[in-house]
């Protein structure tokens, strides 16, 4: 009896860190990008609104995220106070960098936050709408150069996208890596390229100041105070969100998980969390459970398939 | 309103006691994280970033500025003092300044870098003030062709001003350039030699590279040579303080330093790097006593010392009027600028001038800040070289492996470290200049992506690389760089193999 009391009192114990409020975020890239602001956003968040007691952020930068994920499945193995920012980008980088670890040795929480893709040309540009620039496409592939941030990542699977739904061999597009969507900007308005594409949010400024076109969008909606068309409206079957995601380590017990998920949720409604978004200009696609789950193997597989068609993959 | 109002317009919000305060408090941890290896500017602004979310956002994105000029200042002291250099920036810094600094004349050469970035901080701002329109146009104007042909020109100037031999520079800098490939190829997703380690994907780190070969191979060689060199402590020789021949010396690097460091800092692909190289390069090249150069010609660090703190002043350009970091404090400084709901870009000078020009207004008196905060400090830096030579490379190699942990905490980076250690020994020991490595490492990557962004765009047609007028006239200028000293060379025979000889043994 007394035996049984006292592993009752251990087990209860041992319980307590299902319920820690203190949480230690990987951002797995360097300070600055968006995995980081979203990382430190959450911080902010979680601790304003008293979800937890102390966020530290920690960034283990490189590769596509894929090696703070590998430390994160090493390290965090169990660990209910351990968490991970990720994205979409991430997908694409653990098939490229043919990566140990993937995504289904973490416990994803909730998608947090997305951005479109947009497709601009500058303003001197001959093309004038987004079936202008898929003409030239169809019959000249490699003539239209695209500018975007790199290889295997968001902006680059929605060209390999964009090639197939308009029936060209995505083999043969011609894209142009940028360490990032601002570097290729340079390259977009100096006219080096044929068009640009990247999150929405990089060409905003420059389409309200009149010196981009923005040709369309990959949202599944038209974006409020943006003048174009969905790729769907112009005929193309093509739907991208670059998302933002966060995940618990592997391991852990279905009660942590649910712990976490309420906490995130928690943060998620808070009114500082909704004002960082409103700030930042991030979109709120918070999507938690067997919704997310589905929606991620549906974008791993999609990946895949277009990193194949590309080449990029083997 | 024209510029100048504005400008004065600036200086009445800049001059509040409160902005004031954000700025001294800038600068000063600017200088505080740049002579410590490891932290940089940039993970200080990103530590500081959710600190000031609830402050007022002009102080703090002026706060921030002064964060990155005080980097800028404080950055070259390592550099001098201890052949350390905490940032890419800084590496050419180490080559004369570090020799200037064990002939007992680390004060003039502190002081040199330190008046140099002030006047070159300084002037670059005005000319953000002035001309950030015109600089961005020209800045848009380079294409891939032609970030190619400005690599060209640096490597042929380079190879040609470091070392005393072109074999050996060149075997340097092709090692430099293998190093270059490692990690994942940016056009096309693949890993080249990483031999499985996912902490090589992302290649070598420029500043573990640096440190190891500077810092850890000169312990090293040092600690070998024992017994065969005297242990004598020169700590100053002459006065702290620039002579009149230091001055004179200076004053055209400085200004120099600032018209390279200017536009190749606003140039969308540039960085502060590339400008000191073509700064250094260029010194070589002009300087009246070029015999000095690699023994400590005051030249080499007023040059490069100015370009760096010009380049920093230069990418504010593009950050505020495009909206586009060009390193990786800009960007973070960009993030800076989200949290208060600002999108820098072409409307940002017209929706929020009293910001833009308050930043640009600080910046000026952050730079008398700077300069009365590190000329008083130059007398303490310079006691540091006067601790034991084995305390001192003992101290040295501590500060040199905590710099690199505490940027990037892993094994493999410190096995690199120690790697590249004694590679640098080995190369010491063989006469192989040690700049062109990390020449190669820095410089290498972005010749090659640009070279083949240029022929993708093309489609593969090799005369695109001509076919831009600054592509041309650059790759002339590197093909004459690179004929008219072989001609020299020829008519002067006797003594080019006299020396060819004297680089044999």
């Amino acid at each position: 009896m007394k035996h049984t009391l006292f592993a009752g009192l251990i087990a209860a114990a041992l319980a307590v860190p299902a319920y820690a409020t203190d949480y230690t975020i990987i951002a797995p890239a360097a300070p600055g990008g968006g995995w980081d602001q979203t990382a430190r956003t959450m911080q902010e968040a979680l601790q304003g609104e008293g979800i937890s007691d102390s966020v530290q952020v920690q960034n283990v930068p490189g590769a596509g995220g894929t090696v703070g994920l590998a430390q994160f499945v090493s390290s965090a193995q169990g660990k209910p106070d351990q968490l991970i920012v990720g994205g979409y980008v991430m997908v694409g980088a653990i098939l490229t960098n043919a990566s140990p670890v993937s995504l289904a040795d973490v416990t994803p929480i909730a998608r947090l936050t997305g951005e479109y893709e947009a497709i601009v040309v500058p303003a001197a540009s001959e093309i004038q709408d987004i079936n202008g620039l898929i003409e030239k496409l169809k019959a000249d592939p490699g003539a239209v150069s695209w500018a975007g941030g790199s290889a295997g990542g968001a902006d680059h699977i929605a060209v390999g996208l964009i090639a197939k739904a308009a029936g060209v061999d995505p083999t043969k597009i011609n894209y142009i890596a940028y360490s990032g969507g601002g570097e290729a900007l340079a390259a977009i308005l100096g006219s080096q390229v044929t068009a640009g594409i990247s999150s929405l949010g990089e060409f905003k400024a420059q389409a309200d100041a009149g010196t981009l076109r923005i040709l369309a969008v990959s949202s599944d909606e038209r974006i409020e105070g943006v003048d174009a068309p969905t790729l769907k409206e112009a005929g193309l079957d093509v739907a991208l969100q670059n998302w933002r995601m966060v995940a618990a380590a592997p391991g852990i017990t279905d009660d942590q998980k649910a712990a976490i998920s309420a906490d995130i949720e928690k943060m998620v409604q808070s009114k500082t969390w909704q004002d960082a978004l409103a700030t930042k200009g991030w979109a709120n696609t918070y999507l938690a459970g067997a919704d997310f789950q589905a929606q991620l193997d549906k974008d791993i597989a999609a990946t895949g398939a277009i990193l194949k068609d590309i080449g990029l993959v083997k | 309103m024209t510029t100048f109002d504005f400008l004065l317009q600036g200086l009445s919000v800049a001059l509040d006691p409160m902005i004031l305060l954000y700025a001294l408090i800038g600068v000063t941890l600017g200088t505080a994280v740049g002579v410590l290896p490891g932290i940089g500017p940039a993970l200080t602004v990103a530590l500081l970033l959710p600190v000031t979310y609830g402050l007022d956002p002009a102080g703090s994105l002026i706060m921030f500025a002064g964060i990155y000029y005080g980097g800028m200042y404080g950055g070259s002291t390592t550099s001098i003092l201890l052949n350390t250099p905490g940032e890419s920036a800084s590496i050419v810094t180490a080559l004369e300044g570090n020799k200037m600094a064990r002939a007992g004349r680390g004060g003039p050469a502190l002081a040199t870098a330190a008046i140099g970035s002030f006047i070159a901080g300084l002037a670059a701002t005005v000319l953000l003030a002035f001309v950030a329109p015109t600089v961005v146009k020209l800045a848009l104007v380079f294409g891939p062709r032609d970030y190619f042909a400005l690599m060209v020109l640096a490597f042929v100037t380079v190879s040609s001003a470091f070392g005393e031999s072109a074999r050996k520079g060149l075997i340097s800098l092709f090692i430099g350039l293998a190093l270059a490939l490692v990690g994942i190829d940016q056009l096309t997703g693949q890993a080249r030699l990483s031999f499985g380690v996912p902490q090589l994907l992302d290649g070598i780190e420029v500043t573990t590279l640096a440190v190891a070969m500077f810092a850890v191979g000169e312990a090293l060689f040092v600690a070998g040579q024992r017994g065969t060199v005297d242990d004598e402590v020169i700590a100053v020789k002459g006065s702290v303080w620039m002579t009149a021949k230091d001055w004179a010396r200076s004053w055209k690097p400085w200004l120099r330093g600032t018209v390279i460091g200017f536009p190749i800092g606003a140039m969308p692909a540039g960085g502060a790097d590339i400008a000191t190289f073509l700064s250094y390069a260029a010194e070589k090249k002009m300087s009246k006593h070029p015999e000095e150069f690699g023994n400590g010609a005051i030249e080499g660090v007023a040059g490069p010392e100015a370009a760096n703190n010009a380049s920093a002043a230069g990418t504010l350009v593009p950050l505020l009027t495009l909206g586009l970091p060009t390193t990786a404090t800009a960007a973070i400084m960009l993030a800076g600028f989200q949290q208060f709901g600002l999108q820098p870009g072409p409307l940002l000078f017209a929706t929020n001038p009293q910001l833009v020009w308050g930043l640009i207004a600080s910046l000026l008196i952050a730079n008398f800040m700077l300069l009365v905060l590190n000329l008083p400090l130059i007398g303490l830096w310079v006691k540091l070289l006067t601790i034991p030579r084995p305390w001192l490379y003992a101290g040295i190699l501590v500060f040199a492996t905590l710099g690199t942990i505490g940027a990037n905490p892993s094994p493999v980076e410190l096995s690199m470290l120690l790697i590249f250690g004694v590679m640098g020994y080995a190369m010491r020991l063989y006469g192989y200049p040690i700049a062109p490595v990390v020449v190669g490492l820095i410089l290498g990557p972005m010749a090659e992506q640009q070279l083949r962004r240029a022929l993708s765009i093309s489609q593969g047609d090799l005369t695109t690389l001509v076919g831009s007028p600054v592509s041309a006239t650059l790759l002339a200028l590197s093909a004459l760089a690179l004929i008219v000293p072989l001609i020299l060379r020829a008519r002067g025979k006797g003594k080019v193999l006299s020396q060819l000889a004297s680089d044999e043994d």
